[in-house]
């Protein structure tokens, strides 16, 4: 699904990622841990694309292709998502127009017509109930005045219309409660199948109960340090990131 | 010849036309001589610092159309709200036109300035109200006055309200090469009476069109007035506006302006609180390109206490569009316990674009509210990114992001349907089609 080999990325001359590593397949969960600092938003941006940072060596290579010059909006259209640790507030456009607006450009790079009104209610009341998101909250501004834990619902009510191969879920868990935790877990785990993966940025284990991973890896001073099963996640719970730190450094 | 000097030789042939025995004439031969000697604004002054008349003075405008020219409805129908019923006056090249236009006397008047002025029935409200609050210097708006012979005039009794919006609408149909045209409208709100109005004008050619126009509001107490002005005209036409609000206790005026289109705009939007717990609001959307200016010249005098003034302006200039936003607020001494609000908020999207902004703020009491804030940026990366991100394309993700930062001026907007005509308008200036009307 996914292959990242060597990638280095830099924002304004600094450099943030120093060769990272990372396969994954479809059918997989990924974790990916690690300190404040160490790369994991700017990772998570640089392979959905985000123009500000420049890729100075290596490759995001999606399903074969190579990802180089390839506009946010295209990873999209290709199947990446991207949940956001904090989404923008676009006021005067309703979650439901925002989502119409989202999906038909997708089918239109894809040569499709728009989706028929019908059929696009029909997915957005099946995809809300599965997030037990209420009606009322689909025709407000989105993410205008929305809580923390409103915001990362939302975010997975747009990956679940969007139906991606690959999401990268940045810091989802964090502003959430557990009941809020428990539903963006179990839609998550909804969406998982044999031909999708999921790449979880987080900095606590506590998601991790949730949504199970395949793998954990862990980043440092962008580079992926350690690499294990989920065990890894626990280890790191327990005795926090300095053992790593100076493993890295050894 | 000059404008100046033409306008000045035009006014004899002017007086032919009109009664000159009416108590008005005094006020327009007062007013012609004070333009006599101000003649056109120059950039010399402040309040015309950054706003250019020069050149539409070098263009030979016809000051009278020759012809009256017909129109119909169906050619025009899109510049109208033609999704609901309205009361219309309507004008063409200057000249009322009676098939497009729906006036009623019915319970209230909604009809001519030319019949307000001529008929005897109206004379004492014309001796009351008639250039009492435009101002008397100002030499744009005695420019107007010298020559005020047709407009709208709308008179809403005490405790009425007419059964639907009135728009207001000025064609030119450039039969002249050039046309200059003055429309005086006088609008009376008696107490606990309330009215919509929405205010057009629309050049169909591309010939020059010059618009100089002055309204004169009168709010009694606990009176309502919500106020568009649309303004999307053509190319070549440029408008002065020149608003003058008289507002009494409790009355709630509410300004909309819309501008996307023209050539040379000039908004000078006049607010007197003679009265007190009166609230005046000014809100304004404006999106630019090409070569495009408008200038807001905003004015609050806050005269008496209690009262509130609200202004938000929003601005998208491209291009090598031009802008200008300047709010005035006076507070008097008397006027304690004032709430005078004022923001304005300009997105650049061009690096030849630009903006000048300037609160300008004279507070002679010592209990009151004032705030004022002007901002000048770009389109947010980060929000562009996360649009971007769910697959919409740049150019779709930009107008999205224009649109939600001029949205909460369109809140306040109190008729649907022209909500949904200024968003259409907005997504077709911004050039998308979002799949959804905005």
């Amino acid at each position: 699904m996914l292959q990242i080999k060597n990638l280095h990325a830099s924002v304004e001359g600094k450099e943030i990622l120093k060769g990272i590593n990372l396969e994954v397949k479809a059918g997989e969960v990924h974790a990916i841990m690690g300190p404040n600092g160490s790369g994991k938003s700017t990772l998570s941006s640089v392979i959905a694309g985000k123009e500000e940072f420049d890729v100075t060596e290596g490759q995001v290579i999606l399903q074969g292709e190579d990802l180089e010059d390839v506009s946010p909006e295209e990873r999209s259209h290709k199947g990446i998502f991207l949940s956001f640790q904090y989404p923008v507030e676009i006021p005067g456009v309703s979650v439901t127009n925002f989502m119409k607006t989202a999906i038909n450009e997708g089918r239109k790079a894809r040569g499709l017509e728009d989706m028929p009104a019908k059929d696009m209610l029909k997915l957005i009341r099946e995809k809300s109930e599965m997030l037990e998101i209420d009606r009322k909250f689909l025709s407000r501004s989105l993410n205008q005045g929305f809580s923390g834990g409103e915001k990362k619902r939302n975010e997975i009510f747009q990956m679940a219309m969007l139906e991606p191969k690959l999401a990268i879920l940045d810091e989802t868990d964090s502003g959430l409660d557990i009941d809020a935790l428990r539903i963006v877990a179990n839609g998550v785990n909804k969406l998982k199948s044999k031909d999708n993966a999921v790449i979880l940025i987080t900095h606590y284990q506590r998601l991790l109960d949730y949504i199970v991973p395949d793998f954990v890896h862990v980043l440092h001073n962008g580079k992926i340090v350690k690499s294990g099963g989920k065990e890894l996640a626990l280890e790191l719970e327990e005795k926090g990131y300095d053992w790593i730190k100076n493993e890295a450094v050894v | 010849m000059d404008l100046k000097d033409k306008l000045i030789s035009s006014f004899m042939a002017f007086e032919n036309n009109v009664d000159v025995d009416h108590p008005v004439h005094e006020v327009r031969m007062e007013a012609m001589k004070n333009f006599e000697i101000k003649g056109f604004p120059s950039k010399k002054e402040e309040a015309w610092k950054y706003t250019s008349l020069n050149s539409l003075q070098k263009v030979d405008f016809s000051i009278f159309p020759k012809e009256l020219n017909a129109l119909e409805y169906k050619e025009v129908k899109k510049y109208f709200i033609n999704e609901i019923d309205t009361y219309k006056i309507v004008f063409i090249d200057g000249i009322f036109s009676s098939n497009l236009s729906e006036t009623t006397h019915d319970g209230v008047d909604i009809c001519l300035m030319s019949s307000a002025l001529n008929k005897p029935m109206y004379k004492q409200i014309i001796d009351v109200y008639f250039n009492k609050v435009a101002s008397k210097d100002e030499s744009l708006t005695t420019l107007n006055t010298a020559f005020s012979k047709e407009g709208a005039y709308i008179y809403i009794p005490k405790n009425k309200m007419p059964k639907k919006p009135i728009e207001i609408v000025h064609f030119a149909t450039g039969t002249e090469a050039s046309l200059m045209l003055q429309p005086r409208n006088l609008i009376i709100v008696e107490e606990n009476a309330e009215v919509q109005i929405i205010e057009r004008h629309q050049s169909l050619t591309s010939n020059e069109v010059l618009t100089n126009c002055v309204t004169e509001i009168f709010a009694a107490k606990s009176s309502i007035v919500d106020y568009y002005k649309v303004q999307n005209d053509a190319a070549n036409a440029s408008l002065i506006d020149n608003t003058y609000v008289d507002q009494k206790d409790k009355s709630d005026v509410k300004f909309h302006t819309f501008s996307f289109g023209g050539k040379l705009t000039r908004n000078n939007l006049n607010f007197y609180q003679n009265g007190e717990y009166l609230d005046s609001t000014m809100k304004g959307v404006t999106i630019l390109g090409d070569k495009q200016h408008v200038d807001h010249h905003t004015l609050v005098h806050h005269i008496e206490p209690n009262c509130e003034s609200h202004q938000d302006y929003k601005g998208i200039y491209g291009d090598s569009s031009t802008g200008v936003f300047n709010g005035k607020i006076i507070v008097e001494k008397l006027a304690q316990k004032t709430n005078a609000f004022q923001q304005n908020n300009n997105i650049l999207i061009s690096d030849k674009a630009s903006i000048n902004t300037k609160p300008q703020l004279e507070i002679f009491a010592d209990d009151v509210k004032c705030s004022h804030g002007c901002t000048i940026g770009q389109l947010d990366e980060d929000a562009l990114f996360y649009l971007q991100s769910r697959g919409i394309p740049k150019k779709e993700a930009r107008a999205l992001l224009m649109y939600a930062f001029a949205n909460n001026v369109l809140e306040s907007v109190r008729i649907p349907e022209l909500k949904t005509r200024i968003n259409k308008l907005i997504a077709n200036k911004l050039g998308v089609n979002l799949g959804f009307d905005l």
